[in-house]
């Protein structure tokens, strides 16, 4: 990205009718660590990719646990997908004090997104640097949405963000028609696999990534790295190639930006 | 003699008892729901599982219950998500107390025992008034029947009594099985004599293996 003279403020558009800034902090997204979510008829699931500052330090938290029928997987700057997350919990809790009943997943993400929003019209903020998967089910179904800081959210079938997410988008946009159709285990298996593509070659181990589901009958809640080894283990190795997708990233290699972890 | 137009409380009458042992706890509260002489309804809990070690049964006004229990189990869940664990029964115990005196200048109109597991597995039971000024004890009775009950206690579980110094440690020597055939015992006497004790009584053990529940008829009068 070029430095351009527009880019200050968030509060200063360029003549062309961008806002910088908000466009820089969807960049913040794309040098954090890969999340992807992926939804049928009767689950979501979400996985991420975990980081870690160092062999010493332990990895990152980039799954959160919302409420009981949402949870959010979190890409970039992971101390505002932390704080967000508080705000989200809250805005569950006290919409169930209220009403007795589960927040519904789509007034979630609009609170979410209007947060959001405001953090681009006002000069003494700053946007957030962090894109959520927010996947939940309430009583229209399952559901999974991305929001991301310049405050739009989009409901998807299933999408990967983060680093390395075009190669985990591929994969996706190939099985994605079926994915109503799956049971809780393939949307599971297909979920690993995603973000398989997106290591590029490094070792697939139950270590470096987390899994979480949420269901009809199923609360929301990470799966057991004992059971993710197991679907590991037994996943043929397939030999499409992700080194295609290479080119089409920016080459980072395998460093993060330092505000990701 | 002066109209009062400003008495916002009502007594739902009711009644709960609870039983601290060497490695469960009893709490049991009846189910009916009293106005004056008249019956809401016979099919009403005052008991609300507040966390896998914890449960609170209140008396009172029901209103102030259920305003109480929500903003507990609300708290609970901020807790949860802080702390990714549950709260022990001591800390529950702490945060009744505190949200009780919080308003202190207009109080919840509610007489709470709260009972469950410690850290060490022990039961423990904690008896509040209904501005928070609370005490651990072996067993405890809130309630329109509890002038009734808290006498039999006294002399039947052979706990050391909380009225005696130096404070001794207070859970009873019964066994499980006996404390809840004292409580069943304890419940058919009051409901005799106490018009708001009746219908049925719930009764909630909690030890190592969970939470159970029980149900018994009682006399409908």
């Amino acid at each position: 990205m070029f430095r351009n003279q527009y880019d200050t403020d968030v509060t200063t558009w360029s003549p062309a009718g961008r806002l910088f800034q908000v466009e820089y902090a969807m960049e913040a997204v794309k040098q954090g660590a890969a999340a992807v979510g992926l939804r049928s008829t009767s689950h979501v699931v979400l996985a991420t990719v975990n980081t870690a500052a160092s062999d010493l330090s332990s990895h990152q938290r980039k799954v959160f646990k919302i409420d009981d029928h949402i949870g959010v997987a979190i890409a970039g700057l992971t101390a505002d997908g932390r704080v967000l997350s508080r705000y989200l919990r809250n805005e569950c809790i006290n919409h169930a004090f209220v009403y007795e009943s589960p927040l519904p997943v789509s007034r979630l993400v609009v609170r979410l997104a209007d947060k959001a929003q405001v953090c681009t019209q006002r000069s003494w903020k700053r946007p957030f640097g962090v894109g959520l998967l927010v996947a939940g089910l309430d009583e229209t179904g399952a559901h999974l949405y991305y929001n991301c800081p310049s405050g739009s959210y989009f409901e998807y079938q299933a999408f990967a963000i983060g680093s390395r997410s075009q190669a985990a988008k591929t994969f996706l946009e190939r099985r994605f028609e079926s994915f109503n159709t799956y049971s809780r285990d393939e949307l599971i298996k297909d979920a690993i696999f995603a973000i398989k593509e997106t290591l590029q070659g490094d070792k697939l181990t139950s270590s470096i990534c987390t899994v979480a589901i949420v269901g009809q009958d199923e609360a929301f809640h990470m799966i057991d790295q004992k059971v993710i080894q197991e679907i590991i283990n037994s996943m043929e190795i397939k030999e499409d190639a992700p080194a295609d997708q290479a080119p089409l990233q920016e080459d980072k290699g395998s460093e993060e930006a330092p505000m990701d972890i | 003699m002066a109209l009062r137009r400003d008495w916002v409380y009502e007594n739902n009458g009711g009644t709960c008892v609870a039983i601290a042992g060497s490695d469960y706890c009893v709490i049991a509260a009846d189910t009916r729901l009293s106005v004056g002489y008249s019956i809401y309804t016979r099919e009403f809990s005052k008991i609300c599982n507040l966390a896998d070690k914890c449960v609170l049964a209140t008396s009172g006004f029901q209103g102030d219950m259920k305003a109480l229990q929500k903003n507990l189990a609300a708290r609970h869940l901020i807790y949860q998500h802080q702390h990714n664990k549950q709260m022990s029964c001591p800390a529950m115990a702490q945060l009744l107390s505190n949200t009780l005196y919080y308003k202190r200048f207009f109080p919840y109109y509610t007489f709470n025992i709260l009972g469950g597991l410690d850290s060490d597995g022990k039961g423990c039971v904690f008896t509040y008034d209904a501005v928070g000024s609370y005490e651990r004890v072996g067993y405890s009775a809130q309630g329109t029947g509890a002038g009734l009950i808290i006498p039999v206690l006294d002399n039947q579980l052979k706990s050391p009594s909380p009225l005696l110094l130096p404070a001794k440690d207070a859970v009873t020597p019964l066994s499980e099985a006996e404390a809840v055939d004292l409580v069943k015992d304890v419940f058919a006497s009051a409901t005799e004599r106490d018009i708001y004790t009746g219908d049925k009584v719930e009764i909630v053990v909690i030890n190592a293996s969970g939470i159970r529940q029980e149900l018994m008829e009682l006399r409908k009068d």
